[in-house]
């Protein structure tokens, strides 16, 4: 009762924040000096043609009135037109949005899993070698340029060892299974398809360790100075002082008090992989947002562009709200009110 | 007269040697870390290439785009220690003479960044109410979407071009910088020793300038210096994506981007690039890492 409340509220007020980015994304769009329309049209077109593109686009109207358009369209669901393929935004990103989230998603799940147990091990190993080599390897990793180690992981792993597929979501001769999510990983094991499931498994596995490597640092980093913090509370003391084992003490009382500020790094790091992996999927011909986005950008086509800001702006949203319920899961002492 | 003079320079000399002390116990601190004195001077080797690059490369000329047809994607040699590109450009010759752009390109993202962020942030803490309202609405509205694909749309809409990249990154990068200095000022703003400067008639721009900032220094100085790293990063992405710097100019993000069709049959084009960029990135965050310890020593215990 209380929680859908809250839950209610944390979305309402989502709607201000999205209307600033729509006007945000709008100015981006129309206040450049690039001429869209005559990249579009072609060097040969007449100023009639593009007079004709202009009046189709809305873009003869004067901008406050363009800007009602573009968002009443945003709440229609239309969110506008490709100047090139002249398909329409919202298909476009329906189709390639799901290979992007489970790019991403999984990609947190690696970092989790590693920056996680490294940041644990830091804070029981403090100022010892554990903890120096951890923070070593982290800002070792997040140094590089993921578009540039992912071309290197590709040929090691791809080409060289041949131990993973070398780019796409999954062989040319295997079906994708029926779309329920979009998520090949999660559609193949609706329908108990193991095989597909692990197919696509491993052509996740390398594009998603590359992209995880730039939350690794913060994750570890986190995690480290929030059990340092909770390792010097009373209540360790006291545990350790009864006889509880270390380790429970560790995994099962310190842990979960450090976790909140760990989740927090978490949800913000999934937002910088979703953008990271724009590059990513360059590299791999992972047939998710980049692709589209980079094209699009290249091209001064708009509609594409802020049609994937726009996206973005919500998910971001949305995996902010989803955090701080999390946060109620850890801490039975948070109320949402 | 004299006496009261005299005072006033004692008092400044003292709080002058109070700084200096805690610059010199700040100073051990950061030589005493090790992984920081690393950085350091892998960021010293940096700047001396950055300065001597004219004389370090051997064809200084292919910055420009200089073309060599006979020696087109030569593998490492001795003539061309890094191998050539896909004009017969020398592939060393352009990171070296790249490394200065590289700095240009970090020093202006975060300088441009921190000014409006620290502006924002400052302005927002200190006037609190509508004005704080409304500057921290617009600064989350920044911070709903990604930097990257922000920096993406504005680059794009600009206009290809290095520059425009660069206002594109600090353009969202600043609100970072907003965020923090808000939250410092808004607890200076309680400190007595402004109630006592606002006490004595000291104007609002007195205050902030001379009283709440310099004590704001440190920890943005701490953001400024481990953004460095990523604000390259973010750039050399821009670049490698086809949006930053345009050819010939040796960026090398874009030099990546030129390699990537070779790769990895003319693996050199687009690995040495890498590295250099890895290099530099690497070098900023072990003195940010070191920085933060020297700073905020409750960071690191």
């Amino acid at each position: 009762m209380n929680l859908r409340f809250y839950l209610l509220r944390r979305i309402a007020l989502i709607v201000p924040t999205l209307i600033g980015l729509s006007i945000l994304t709008f100015s981006i769009a129309r206040l450049v000096p690039g001429d869209p329309v005559g990249l579009a049209a072609g060097p040969q077109a007449t100023e009639e043609i593009k007079e004709a593109l202009r009046r189709e686009f809305g873009l003869d109207q004067p901008l406050p009135a363009q800007y009602i358009n573009y968002m009443a369209g945003l709440f229609r669901g239309d969110w506008g037109q490709s100047l090139y393929t002249r398909r329409d935004v919202l298909p476009d990103l329906r189709t390639f949005w799901p290979a992007t989230l489970e790019l991403t998603t999984i990609a947190v799940i690696i970092a989790t899993l590693l920056g996680v147990p490294a940041g644990v091990i830091s804070a029981m190993y403090r100022n010892r070698l554990p903890d120096h080599v951890a923070r070593i390897l982290s800002l070792f990793f997040v140094s590089f340029p993921a578009f540039w180690l992912a071309m290197i992981f590709q040929t090691w792993f791809g080409r060289d060892l041949g131990m993973f597929p070398i780019n796409k979501r999954l062989p040319v001769l295997v079906a994708p299974p029926p779309t329920t999510t979009g998520l090949f990983l999660v559609d193949s094991l609706i329908q108990l398809d193991f095989e597909t499931f692990m197919v696509s498994l491993r052509h996740i596995f390398i594009p998603s360790l590359v992209l995880s490597f730039s939350a690794f640092a913060s994750i570890t980093r986190i995690t480290r100075a929030s059990m340092v913090e909770a390792l010097e509370k009373d209540f360790v003391r006291m545990e350790r002082a009864i006889g509880i084992p270390y380790r429970i003490i560790i995994f099962k009382y310190v842990l979960r008090n450090a976790f909140i500020a760990t989740i927090t790094v978490i949800s913000l790091n999934f937002g910088w992989l979703m953008a990271g992996a724009i590059l990513i999927e360059t590299i791999f011909d992972w047939p998710g947002l980049g692709l589209y986005a980079v094209h699009a950008s290249l091209s001064l086509d708009f509609q594409p562009i802020m049609g994937i800001a726009f996206l973005y702006g919500v998910v971001f949203s949305l995996i902010n709200i989803l955090t701080d319920m999390v946060y109620g899961i850890l801490d039975p002492r948070i109320r949402y009110g | 007269m004299a006496e009261s003079d005299k005072r006033k320079t004692a008092k400044r000399n003292e709080a002058r040697s109070a700084r200096w002390e805690n610059f010199a116990r700040g100073l051990y601190r950061f030589r005493s870390n090790r992984l920081s004195m690393i950085g350091l001077l892998m960021l010293i080797f940096i700047l001396l290439v950055a300065i001597f690059a004219p004389i370090i490369a051997p064809y200084p000329e292919d910055a420009a785009g200089k073309t060599r047809v006979m020696a087109r994607l030569q593998p490492p040699s001795e003539d061309f220690v890094f191998g050539t590109d896909k004009i017969g450009r020398d592939i060393f010759s352009r990171v070296v003479m790249g490394t200065g752009l590289a700095l240009q390109v970090g020093t202006v993202i975060i300088l441009l960044a921190t000014s409006i962020g620290v502006t924002i942030g400052a302005v927002s803490g200190y006037a609190g109410g509508w004005v704080d309202d409304i500057l921290m609405r617009i600064t989350d509205i920044f911070l709903t979407v990604p930097a990257l694909v922000l920096a993406i749309a504005i680059s794009a809409a600009l206009g290809k071009g290095i520059i425009n990249a660069m206002i594109g990154i600090s353009l969202v990068w600043w609100p970072g910088f907003a965020r923090l200095t808000r939250s410092l000022v808004l607890s200076l703003r309680e400190e007595p020793f402004v109630e006592a400067a606002y006490g004595i008639g000291a104007g609002h721009m007195r205050i902030i300038f001379r009283h709440i900032l310099p004590n704001a220094v440190s920890p943005i100085i701490i953001k400024m210096t481990t953004d460095f790293g990523f604000a390259v990063l973010t750039a050399a992405a821009l670049g490698f994506i086809g949006l930053g710097a345009q050819p010939p100019t040796p960026e090398w993000g874009a030099m990546i981007n030129d390699g990537r069709r070779y790769f990895p049959d003319e693996w050199w084009i687009a690995t040495f690039p890498g590295l250099a960029i890895w290099l530099m990135v690497f070098s900023w965050n072990l003195i940010g890492d070191g920085l933060r310890d020297v700073l905020d020593p409750r960071a690191r215990r």
